[in-house]
């Protein structure tokens, strides 16, 4: 097998397994909160310096898979260990490896228990994630899409909330529902395509529209529980509201995008007439989640409830860019789900850092908190403003793009003109800021009334430390988004034609052809 | 033709984006002195090299080129870059100028306040970005200003945080502002499917052929040509910002902001980038009968209606908040009649006489101990001599009465309102008519109203406030004479040194910057009525409309003082319904902002608790497998007798099937 791998050696692996090796070294060998506090930050570091060179060493000219690895796994039925990356996986496996050193330097001192535990838990977490994101061989992403249930399960159940187990079993209840369903689809797969698990050969080989249309609803369950979108979000919120700050931080700015991923990388190349023909779906949900959810947002009296609703409004344009198959909506909503990593982790880092203090997160409970904490105010206004998508933050990159590329967009299937889909989705422009600000309004400015408030501190070094870099990445991908966009060009118009060539003619061919074999071998 | 150093043009908005940096991140090391001189420095030198390059404009210069490439996506490519033209360069001195008289102005203003290096790092911040939104070359670069001086006008809006009122109305700000930004990312959309292009030079080359091919956008079965709607959806982005019915709401409440800004943003600059949007895409207006029509509506509803609620607002600010609304509707106006040089021609003076008539009410504020109720002032001229002249030319200047600014701007809207002559819309022309020129009348009399009841009338000071009085400050008063000068002379000056008049816009002062269709433009049809010409101010109505409304403010406010109490009582409910400024707000309350939260509320409570969460989920799913778990736990009831019958039934049954199996 030709493996196109640039640098020889097995960087995938080691950012997959560097992260586990390390949890595997706290846990033996580390004594004491703070020894291990320092180890994990090391290897957490460790794991991001390893996936730098992914991006520094990627190539752009080309939509093939790169630093592939490839082992037999299990050969009875033909499961490999296949790892490699294009332009659409490589952007989130360094969100992911930065995010989770952002997420264990903010657990420094609000996780007091079992710390060991918690860093281990996150440790295994990104492992998974990195192995989510790199696997080529559906078994291999199914192991790892399941695994990390486990390490997300603990981290809401040990370390979250009050309600907090309520929120693990809906949570798990949910995606392990949906993901099932995914295990019947790429089982379904394995048999009509001939043996094979993978997922490179899902994409080439032609199945016909039965098959698509069936294999494209079970993914369609699993995914969208973990976009989330509507009506399967209410986990979303719960799961937010109990889990620790770095695990809203964890789940807002990955978790959540393993949903849109599927898309990317199972429903659109795999099944391109069924993607087609559920684009009026697609575009009918999205749009459910720009407004309904912006409405609800609104009405929200937590603020991390807030946040999460706000979250699946701006996941909504992820889902109408995925489904518009032009190439900047499609590049748009990967530029927003990156954004969406810096602007939603950061403003649950910002709940967390007022959490910290008053251990609430009613928004009733605040005001006036930038008469205590101007530096605070300062920096949480950055990332209102941001997720307002005002220009010059990385959301108003990806929303304009997914805009764009929806009023040009020609989507068979549906009634009336894209145009009309792309100006409803505009309104998320008053809807976005109507929700950000009043909150915004209700928890930071005003006059100093309540007591608790007023004793409340400014940030330390440290916690502003962590939003030094979401603030540079936030402007950086806002005026700058070039290079990132270098990294999807290729990537993104190679899935668009695998998206718009039917497979139907082919799988056609394919149906005559096989009796014809079959009355020549007799 | 001679082009422009790009070194100078980019130090232009550079500077104050970079002191604006430097005061705003290191603002709490610095003394109070080197933050204002750090800024003020900044937008000082930026205005000497605004008018360097309007001097080098005039004498033929210009610049177009691209700086940076922001996005590119298959065909979809954003540049950033420069477009400086004549309409450019009108624009920059207007903001410089007025912005380095702020900035000079505030230094006194806001002395000892605890946010000192945050308000000169915003206001130099707000600089740089509404020049960003003059200055660029493409849809995306003046939407980037668009947001970033709405960001800017919302900090300054809230920036005495403590008030309840002043967070609530930078917030409303923020969020009626995004209710025309709506429209304008509509337009932005639109304008690039249908040119492929955000460049206003490749967008406007392609503007003929579009409309020559009678393209058109369909909604079931309602049609509508392109131009058209990309037309009115951008001009909804500049309702929004220009405040104009019904998206004016906003700017009186943005009064709630300290008053330097107020008159940079509020009334100079900000509010007035809708007029410089119609007028920079006037190749695309111009082919649009409909959307010229719906400005000229909107403006002329907006100019008559703000001006009636000026007519009895007690809150100094508040009269001058609602003449900008209503002075904003000439401009629309004008434009919407295809007088675009008349309407930015206004928006320059305007800038000098209303900057200064807000630089005055705050230095009366100021010195009133921040009362700005026009009701407790009274004889203030005595005390404050210097304030008392500035203001008194900006009143003359805002009433239209030669040869002060306002007069030829004003004059000029009128007069082209009256040729203009739409083929389908002839009601619109009419009503424009009719409101402008009651409006020049009520004008002049809510100005003077006002201006009497601070400086003359009767002494309402209370006794305590009295023993401040005083005139204040240098820095304050030689701010209110730099753009005195400019309320006095920058009619006459743009009349007759830059030829802004001139009906054949081509060669006048604009040069090709502007673009008006030969068929209407009311321009030229006024200078070939003979009789007419223009600028003849002692036989015309809005003359004497003008001067009737500050005689019969003399009357009710100077000589017969009881008239007004007598009037409201008589009418009262006409005084409240202007009073309560039409009950927009209520309206607003009750039909927008209480049914979206009721609507919230219900998605939030039945939508996804209710029917989600509880119907599907625990009703539907879970209910059905507890349910069904507890009919299989049944079975297994653990008796050896169920199991001895269930085991006898089963073998009857097994019996059976192979007995009859055969």
């Amino acid at each position: 097998m030709d493996l196109n791998n640039v640098l020889d050696f097995p960087i995938l692996s080691l950012s997959i397994f560097l992260p586990t090796l390390g949890a595997l070294i706290i846990w033996l060998f580390v004594r004491g909160d703070n020894a291990v506090r320092w180890a994990s930050l090391i290897v957490a570091v460790a794991t991001f310096l390893v996936t730098l060179p992914l991006a520094l060493n990627f190539d752009t000219t080309t939509a093939h898979m790169q630093f592939e690895e490839f082992h037999h796994w299990i050969p009875a039925f033909n499961i490999n260990y296949h790892l490699g990356l294009d332009g659409i996986s490589m952007p989130f496996i360094v969100l992911t490896s930065f995010l989770t050193v952002v997420c264990i330097i903010s657990a420094w001192q609000c996780i007091q228990t079992r710390v060991k535990e918690y860093m281990i838990a996150f440790l295994i977490l990104e492992t998974t994630l990195i192995g989510v994101f790199s696997a080529l061989d559906a078994i291999l992403f199914y192991f790892f899409w399941e695994a990390l249930l486990i390490p997300m399960y603990l981290i809401i159940g040990i370390w979250g909330g009050k309600n907090r187990v309520y929120a693990t079993i809906k949570f798990f209840l949910y995606t392990l529902a949906g993901s099932v369903l995914m295990l019947i689809a790429v089982l379904a797969m394995y048999f009509e395509a001939g043996h094979t698990f993978s997922m490179l050969d899902f994409m080439d080989y032609p199945f016909d529209f039965t098959w698509q249309f069936w294999i494209w609803i079970a993914f369609f369950i699993a995914f969208a529980v973990k976009v989330p979108m509507w009506p399967v979000h209410t986990w979303l919120p719960d799961a937010h509201t109990e889990a620790p700050t770095a695990g809203s931080v964890i789940l807002a700015g990955i978790l959540l995008k393993l949903g849109a991923y599927g898309f990317l990388r199972f429903s659109l190349p795999m099944l391109p007439d069924a993607s087609q023909y559920f684009v009026p779906l697609m575009i009918g949900l999205s749009l459910v989640a720009i407004v309904y959810i912006s409405l609800v947002a609104m009405m929200q009296t937590d603020m991390k409830r807030l946040i999460a609703y706000s979250s699946i409004a701006h996941m909504g344009f992820v889902t109408l860019g995925t489904f518009m198959f032009t190439q900047a909506a499609l590049e748009g909503a990967i530029i927003g789900m990156i954004s969406h990593g810096f602007v939603a982790a950061a403003l649950f880092l910002c709940v967390g850092v007022m959490y910290d203090r008053l251990h609430t997160r009613e928004i009733g409970d605040y005001g006036g908190v930038v008469n205590v904490m101007p530096v605070f105010a300062a920096v949480m206004l950055f990332f209102c403003m941001a997720n307002v998508a005002l220009p010059g933050a990385s959301a108003f990159v990806g929303e304009i793009m997914v805009l764009i590329g929806t009023f040009e967009a020609a989507p068979t299937h549906l009634g009336i003109s894209a145009k009309w889909i792309a100006i409803a989705a505009t309104t998320s422009v008053v809807l976005s800021a109507c929700y950000t600000l009043w909150m915004y309004k209700r928890v930071i400015m005003g006059d100093l009334v309540k007591d608790s408030v007023k004793s409340m501190q400014d940030m330390t070094i440290r916690e502003f430390g962590y939003f030094v870099p979401l603030i540079i990445l936030t402007l950086w991908l806002g005026f700058y988004p070039l290079p990132v966009l270098d990294f999807l060009h290729v990537s993104v118009s190679h899935l668009i034609d695998q998206v718009s060539t039917s497979k139907l003619d082919a799988a056609a061919a394919l149906l005559q052809a096989v009796p014809a074999a079959e009355a020549a071998h007799h | 033709m001679e082009v422009l150093n790009t070194t100078e043009l980019l130090a232009i908005p550079g500077l104050p984006l970079l002191a604006a940096l430097v005061v705003g991140l290191f603002g709490w090391a610095l003394k109070e002195t080197l933050s204002h001189l750090i800024t003020s420095g900044a937008v000082i030198l930026s205005a000497l090299l605004s008018i360097h390059i309007f001097t080098q404009v005039l004498a033929g210069a210009s610049f177009e080129g691209n700086f940076w490439t922001w996005m590119i996506a298959g065909d979809f490519i954003v540049p950033v870059g420069m477009l400086i033209d004549r309409l450019t360069v009108i624009m920059m001195i207007t903001v410089t100028i007025v912005s380095a008289c702020v900035h000079i102005y505030t230094i006194g203003y806001m002395h000892g306040d605890p946010g000192y290096a945050r308000f000169f790092s915003y206001i130099s911040a707000f600089t740089f970005s509404m020049l960003v939104l003059v200055m660029g070359n493409n849809f995306f670069t003046l939407f980037f200003g668009w947001e970033a001086v709405g960001l800017f006008s919302y900090l300054l809006i809230g920036f005495w945080y403590k008030r309840e009122s002043a967070n609530h109305a930078a917030m409303k700000a923020f969020i009626v502002n995004r209710v025309g930004d709506f429209g304008f990312a509509v337009g932005i959309l639109a304008v690039w499917y249908y040119f492929g292009s955000v460049e206003y030079t490749t967008v406007f080359a392609k503007v003929p052929e579009l409309v020559a091919n009678n393209v058109s956008l369909h909604f079931m079965d309602w049609e509508i040509s392109a131009i058209t709607f990309i037309c009115l959806a951008l001009f909804i982005g500049a309702m929004g910002k220009s405040g104009q019915v019904p998206l004016h709401v906003w700017l009186p409440d943005s009064m709630e902001g300290p008053t330097p800004i107020s008159a940079l943003i509020h009334a100079a600059t900000m509010v007035t980038a809708g007029v410089f949007m119609v007028a920079r895409l006037s190749p695309m207006f111009e082919f649009s009968e409909v959307a010229l029509a719906a400005v000229v509506l909107v403006g002329a509803v907006t100019a008559w209606m703000c001006a009636t609620i000026g007519l009895v607002q007690n809150d100094i600010k508040r009269v001058i908040a609602y003449s900008t609304c209503s002075q904003l509707g000439y401009m629309f106006v004008a434009c919407g009649v295809s007088a675009y040089s008349a309407g930015i021609f206004h928006l320059m003076t305007h800038a000098y006489f209303k900057a200064l008539l807000f630089l005055a009410a705050g230095s009366v504020i100021h010195a009133v101990m921040a009362q700005q109720d026009i009701r407790k002032m009274g004889q203030l001229r005595k005390y404050m001599p210097i304030t008392y002249i500035t203001m008194f030319l900006a009143a003359l200047a805002l009433s239209g009465v030669p040869p002060f600014a306002g007069f030829f701007s004003k004059d000029l809207i009128i007069e082209a309102t009256m040729m203009r002559e739409f083929t389908e819309y002839g009601w619109v022309g009419t009503f424009a008519t009719f409101a402008l020129l009651t409006g020049v009348f009520m004008t002049a009399f809510y100005t003077f109203r006002m201006f009497f009841l601070t400086f003359h009338n009767s002494d309402r000071v209370d006794a305590q406030t009295k023993a401040h009085l005083h005139e204040s400050p240098k820095v304050i008063t030689i701010p209110l004479v730099v753009l005195a000068i400019g309320a006095v002379f920058s009619g006459m000056w743009g009349v007759m040194y830059l030829d802004i008049a001139n009906p054949e816009i081509a060669k006048g002062f604009f040069g090709s910057s502007l673009f008006v269709l030969d068929a209407h433009n009311p321009l030229m049809k006024l200078a070939e009525h003979g009789e007419h010409g223009m600028f003849h101010f002692l036989g015309t109505m809005p003359f004497w409309l003008a001067i009737g409304g500050i005689a019969l403010a003399y009357v009710m406010y100077f000589r017969e003082t009881a008239w007004p109490a007598k009037i409201a009582a008589s009418v009262p409910w006409l005084y409240k319904f202007l009073l309560n400024k039409w009950y927009w707000d209520e309206f607003y309350d009750k039909t927008i902002v209480a049914p979206a939260r009721c609507l919230g509320t219900y998605l939030w409570k039945s939508g996804d608790l209710k029917v989600i969460d509880k119907g599907i989920i625990h009703g539907g799913i879970i209910d059905t497998i507890v349910a069904g778990a507890a009919r299989m736990r049944a079975i297994q009831t653990g008796m050896v007798f169920h199991y001895a019958f269930a085991m006898v039934i089963g073998v009857f049954g097994f019996l059976t099937y192979l007995l009859l199996q055969g």
